[in-house]
């Protein structure tokens, strides 16, 4: 089934995002995207060093990926666009994940500076998907500042507790007409599944498979779960329900007056 | 409120009296603890607490590779003046050590960054002795403005300096401060200061404070092992990062453990501190404080690092060289200018190969703080 993501025009067959920041070596981070098959592929713009022959993390990032530059290291709007604008001019491209985290104990993102920044990021013609707490105002007035996306977290960023804002992230996927793609805290390949399920256009994944024993089995696992949570949103008898369905009906008498 | 507030409440703390209490089962506890607190603390860095020393290197090698990767941090100190009106005991640039003194002119600096920065290296931290006199703020902020043309990050560890001062830095592009209180315990500072301007315990004390009221990025603290006991003075330390991290959580605050190392005048140091208590006071750092960043310098030896860097470490020098000039113009590890010995003399490629061989990414730049190219307007 042809059943691509669309941001900014662009079609993204794979909705599996990879971040690129914890590995142990910047070789491996190839073998991963390739292994994923990624096509979106999120950067630091503070670990981009090319001045660097060798150690350019740009040049393992194979040609055909989107780079999503991450604004990670703002503080305020003020930073996250000075981080942005250096990106493009530097020629890394259009695309960022809009990062503003003001707390550094336990990186939760600033909803009020992030809003800010995409306003004006937006309006410059950056392709902006803002990471954010799950929060249904600030996700409308992000919409109406022309985010490309929402990237609400499932838990504070490098803890792999998986997606404890699942609830909040329900009510974003309904009431928020952008894809929703949970950013922080997937551990592991059955939670990223599950938020495809229940209708999430994506995931990004970083410390799960940077931190595996072996990376580039754990991104092919992200991967192939991906897949199936997809699948399962498409295909799912039912959804899951707050009402009770009996599987004796109490009103079955009525059908036989 | 300031954190010398913190200090008056354990300044009189029983430590020995305390740790003496702690049991296994406490230890355990502390251990299995989501959030330490400061009584875990603690245990964590109990005599006690030796026993259990492969099972905190275990949790500390978990929680720092959760919230770090595996990726270390690399920077150089680049030394540009040795005169000092200090008179520290343990320190070799003390204004009665007889040393050639010297001061790097600007073409000299250019030097010493177009030599490091060869390296691959883009993060710098400079050093001075204290001497307003012959080093002024004027002459370190035109330092700072040609090492911005060679590096992304500039930090400093230079003397103290107000709140003004700070900020003029800041905006000039300093992003990180590195300030040790050298010891915590105010009578024992009293003792090894004896004079000059660093007497100042308190103006000292709440330099990390004033830098980041003035929005620093980065600020690393640390205590100078082996001039007090090390479990007390660890507890300070820690405690001073815990009460920086909570107050402006939006800086990055990272410690160091430096321990004593030979110098010019052959200062003894007054308490011992072994290669087991270092692990110790790093492990119990990760999991009292587990986003905190941790830096390792070359004051160890090249095996002791090696063997420390899965235990919490965030960030190394490496290609370090205490005396001034020394990349370039002077013999570098020459004891004599020097402002203590260096340990680990690897050079940064193969400080680098020593890292991927041990599964980490060696991180040569870690911010963009400057702009070189003119042609970039952002």
């Amino acid at each position: 089934m042809h059943d691509p993501l669309i941001i900014a025009e662009k079609e993204i067959s794979n909705r599996l995002f990879i971040g690129t920041g914890k590995f142990p070596n910047k070789a491996i981070i190839k073998d991963v995207l390739n292994a994923a098959e990624t096509e979106v592929v999120t950067v630091a713009l503070r670990r981009v060093d090319l001045d660097s022959k060798e150690d350019n993390v740009l040049d393992f990032i194979p040609e055909t990926c989107t780079l999503l530059i991450n604004t990670s290291g703002a503080r305020d709007a003020k930073e996250a666009i000075r981080i942005a604008r250096l990106a493009k001019a530097t020629g890394c491209g259009s695309w960022i994940k809009l990062e503003v985290i003001a707390d550094n104990k336990y990186l939760l993102p600033d909803n009020l500076e992030t809003l800010k920044a995409t306003e004006v990021l937006a309006d410059e013609g950056f392709t902006v998907l803002p990471y954010m707490s799950p929060d249904l105002s600030i996700a409308k007035k992000l919409a109406k500042a022309k985010a490309a996306a929402i990237m609400p977290l499932g838990s504070p960023i490098g803890t792999k507790r998986g997606v404890k804002t699942k609830e909040l992230i329900k009510i974003l996927i309904k009431e928020i007409d952008l894809p929703v793609i949970v950013d922080a805290g997937i551990g592991y390949p059955s939670e990223a599944a599950y938020c495809l399920e229940i209708g999430c256009a994506a995931v990004l994944v970083n410390t799960a498979i940077a931190t595996a024993k072996d990376p580039v089995t754990m991104a092919k696992s992200f991967d192939w779960a991906v897949k199936a949570g997809r699948n399962a949103y498409f295909n799912a008898t039912k959804a899951e329900s707050d009402l009770a369905n009996p599987s004796s009906p109490l009103t079955g008498f009525l059908k036989n007056l | 409120m300031s954190f010398y507030d913190v200090y008056l409440k354990y300044k009189d703390f029983p430590f020995e009296e305390y740790f003496l209490k702690i049991s296994k089962n406490d230890i355990i506890d502390s251990l299995n603890k989501h959030e330490p607190e400061e009584e875990d603390l603690l245990s964590l860095l109990s005599p006690q607490a030796e026993n259990f020393l492969e099972t905190l290197a275990s949790k500390a090698k978990d929680l720092t590779q959760q919230h770090f990767g595996k990726a270390i941090v690399l920077y150089t100190p680049l030394y540009l003046s040795n005169y000092c009106e200090n008179e520290c005991a343990y320190c070799g640039f003390n204004i009665r050590n007889n040393i050639p003194r010297k001061q790097l002119d600007f073409y000299e600096l250019r030097k010493e960054a177009e030599t490091i920065a060869k390296t691959g290296l883009k993060h710098i931290l400079i050093l001075t002795g204290e001497s307003k006199k012959i080093t002024p703020l004027s002459y370190i902020k035109q330092c700072i403005e040609i090492l911005n043309q060679y590096f992304s990050s500039v930090s400093i560890e230079i003397y103290t300096l107000s709140r003004q001062e700070y900020k003029e830095l800041i905006s000039l592009g300093v992003d990180g401060l590195t300030i040790y209180q050298e010891v915590y315990n105010q009578e024992s500072y009293n003792k090894l200061h004896l004079s000059g301007p660093k007497t100042d315990y308190r103006f000292r004390l709440d330099a990390p404070e004033r830098a980041l009221m003035e929005n620093m990025r980065t600020v690393n603290i640390g205590a100078l092992l082996g001039l007090k006991d090390f479990r007390s003075e660890s507890f300070f330390m820690l405690m001073h990062a815990y009460y920086l991290q909570h107050k402006y959580s939006q800086a990055e605050i990272s410690i160091s453990v430096p321990r004593i190392r030979p110098q010019v005048d052959e200062f003894i140091p007054p308490s011992s501190v072994s290669d087991k208590n270092i692990v110790q006071i790093i492990t119990a750092a990760r999991i009292f404080l587990p986003r905190i960043g941790i830096t390792l310098s070359t004051r160890e030896n090249k095996e002791l690092r090696d063997n420390l860097l899965p235990l919490g470490v965030t960030k190394m020098s490496a290609g370090s060289i205490t005396t001034v000039g020394g990349h370039t113009i002077c013999e570098p590890y020459d004891k004599k200018t020097s402002q203590f010995e260096i340990a680990d003399k690897r050079g940064v490629s193969q400080i680098k190969e020593t890292l991927l061989n041990k599964g980490y990414q060696p991180v040569f730049k870690d911010w963009v703080g400057h702009v070189k190219d003119e042609k970039i307007k952002i």
